[in-house]
């Protein structure tokens, strides 16, 4: 394995340097290299893996990676069916994380999912300086300098692939006392207890979830009622939802829709303060607390040199290209790019806060990178015959549509003297919102029913009109329906 | 704690006239059900024509409403659009473009409903200032 003993990028000038080693750095990594483009990854770890070296808590993701779907495994189509494994244009680097699984679960072992990563790292031959921490950030007039104990790193554009791996708690009085989710003890050590755990999402009900065998009673509490995946595509994972169903049937877990006003703790354990949002209020005196209150990025010294943030300062404002809003140069990588909604059609923003999401925007970043660096990026035409299909083919089995709905789409761009362009895999909101030619962009969007569709947007003179096509239960948009409907949109420029 | 920019969204929510009917419980359980979104100067938020918008209340900043590039109307702190789409099930009729950087709560379409209803006073609140807005409308026009 390539760890301390290999150390590849001595401090010094490159053009592009990217800081992390987790699912997020290996993938821009990886198609940085395929572009050729020159760049130094540095990283605190000893080796790949990032956050799956430790995470999940309980030891299992709460994402498919399934060994045998509606696609051949190791092809393009099948990715969309193993959420966990980066994405690569060499066959024998996809599907790892699925090759490496027992087939107890089609959730992979936090193990499975670090082996996957590691075999990723290796079979594509991604350097990276382990052990090296970046330190602080300056900026120059002609780009930045990241140091690290190794010495200084000048560059034209930083890229953090750092994470959400820094435990947040909000400002509550006593909650500076509150254990983390990440330091929660082997789930027997919570046996016969009183748990009161903050927060309801899915660091929460996984907790509860595991401690269901264990402890006596568990309260889940916080403000708002949870949210579901399985009634609004997006929130806490059916994986989790044991914990929900016994609060349903009365068996002693409880969740409560309650701010909570402090947290005191005690000689024999801890008092808990709340305030119903129903109205009333109630205390709770448990035996443990478990902060479930998510994480933030490692942000460092960037709000010092003017990365301005959100939420609270755990995420930066970012372009759609995922370049810092405030700072040019400053880009962003991994589940961090969770920070950029695109359309927010639905209230829908992707899926990047996962792998099966932000390992696509890597790509995209990756293409974006270079022709910043000024590379022209050959791009295949299309015959005017073959458009059609070729669309629908994409919204029907394209991984990067599917997982990213309605923020990834395929863009074909018209141009007289050029001919019809496939324009590649771009974010939906940089087509929409910014100038172009005459083109069109594909994706795939899920509607306030839950049903999932096509959606084309047409550019025509300037213009973004945008034409929702429709649902269809077995998620194929290539029948004749749907030929005949994009052929009239498309009329005129084929 | 990640706080240097944190101002509390529930302390801003507080002042404002849509919420002032709800408890502090309430209003947190408000600020953690909208996501809190941040605007470049010049970006859209509402894209005329474009299905799947949703409700958004300004924290922060404000906003122009563009009918066919016209601007119409501005929006400020405390004034919430996307009402209107939402409420009928149809496109927006107008874009909605950042003057500044503009810092907004957002709520998926399909959930507006059901937070309304669960907090009445925020839907009486939301009918009294489109009371206003058609007064002054019909004001304009006379």
């Amino acid at each position: 394995m390539a760890q301390l003993s290999a150390r590849p990028f001595p401090p010094g000038r490159y053009p592009i340097v990217v800081v992390g080693s987790g699912p997020g750095g290996l993938q821009l990594s990886y198609y940085l290299q395929r572009l050729g483009l020159e760049h130094a990854t540095i990283s605190t770890d000893p080796g790949p893996g990032g956050m799956f070296r430790r995470y999940p808590l309980f030891q299992r993701l709460n994402t498919w990676s399934k060994p045998y779907a509606m696609a051949e495994r190791g092809t393009r189509p099948y990715e969309w069916y193993d959420w966990n494994s980066l994405v690569a244009d060499d066959p024998e680097l996809r599907s790892l994380v699925s090759q490496s699984m027992d087939g107890i679960s089609y959730f992979p072992s936090r193990a499975e999912m670090e082996k996957g990563l590691v075999a990723f790292a290796e079979g594509a031959g991604i350097q990276v300086r382990y052990g090296c921490r970046w330190e602080s950030t300056r900026r120059e007039d002609d780009g930045l300098t990241l140091i690290t104990p190794d010495g200084e790193y000048r560059c034209t554009a930083a890229v953090f692939a750092v994470g959400m791996a820094e435990p947040w708690k909000p400002p509550i009085p006593g909650m500076e006392d509150v254990p983390h989710y990440v330091d929660t003890k082997p789930a027997k050590a919570y046996a016969g207890k009183h748990v009161f755990l903050i927060g309801k999402r899915n660091s929460g009900f996984e907790i509860a979830d595991a401690l269901l065998p264990w402890a006596r009673q568990i309260v889940l509490g916080s403000p708002r009622p949870p949210v579901l995946t399985v009634l609004t595509g997006g929130g806490v994972r059916a994986k989790y939802l044991v914990p929900y169903e016994d609060h349903v049937l009365g068996g002693g877990v409880f969740v409560l829709e309650a701010a909570i006003e402090r947290v005191d703790r005690t000689r024999e354990g801890w008092r808990v303060a709340t305030a119903e949002t129903a109205g009333g209020a109630r205390e709770f005196v448990m035996d443990e607390v478990i902060a479930c209150t998510g994480f933030t990025m490692p942000l460092g010294d960037l709000p010092d040199i003017g990365v301005a943030t959100f939420q609270q300062g755990r995420l930066p404002r970012m372009s759609p290209f995922w370049e810092s809003t405030s700072v040019p140069g400053i880009y962003f990588a991994g589940t961090i790019t969770q920070g950029a909604f695109g359309l927010r059609k639905h209230g829908g923003s992707g899926n990047s806060a996962a792998v099966g999401g932000f390992r696509h925007n890597a790509r995209v970043l990756a293409e974006h990178l270079a022709k910043k660096f000024g590379m022209v990026l050959p791009r295949p035409t299309l015959r005017p015959a073959d458009v059609i299909l070729y669309l629908l083919s994409e919204a029907t089995r394209a991984p990067e549509m599917l997982n990213q709905k309605a923020y990834l789409a395929r863009v074909v761009s018209f141009d007289s003297s050029r001919g019809i362009i496939d324009e590649g895999i771009l974010p939906l909101a940089s087509f929409v919102d910014e100038s172009g030619p005459d083109g069109v962009a594909i994706s795939v969007e899920t509607d306030e029913h839950g049903h999932h569709h096509p959606a084309v947007y047409l550019r025509r003179e300037g213009h973004v009109g945008e034409h929702a096509l429709p649902p269809n239960a077995l998620l194929n948009f290539e029948g004749a329906q749907y030929q005949e409907q994009l052929a009239g949109l498309l009329s005129g420029l084929l | 704690m990640g706080n240097r920019d944190a101002d509390d969204i529930v302390d801003i929510l507080a002042a404002l006239a849509l919420f002032a009917d709800l408890s502090r419980p309430q209003l947190q359980a408000v600020a953690h059900t909208f996501e809190e979104e941040w605007f470049t100067e010049g970006q859209r938020i509402l894209r005329q024509g474009f299905t799947g918008s949703n409700f958004y209340v300004i924290l922060d900043g404000e906003a122009a409403v563009r009918i066919d590039g016209q601007t119409r109307a501005t929006l400020a702190r405390g004034d919430f659009f996307g009402e209107v789409s939402v409420l009928l099930g149809e496109p927006p009729t107008a874009d909605v473009v950042a003057l500044r950087p503009l810092r907004c709560i957002a709520l998926a379409g399909a959930e507006t409903e059901a937070f309304l209803t669960s907090y009445p006073r925020v839907m009486y609140r939301m009918l009294q200032a489109q009371a206003r807005r058609l007064r002054n409308a019909n004001l304009w026009r006379s």
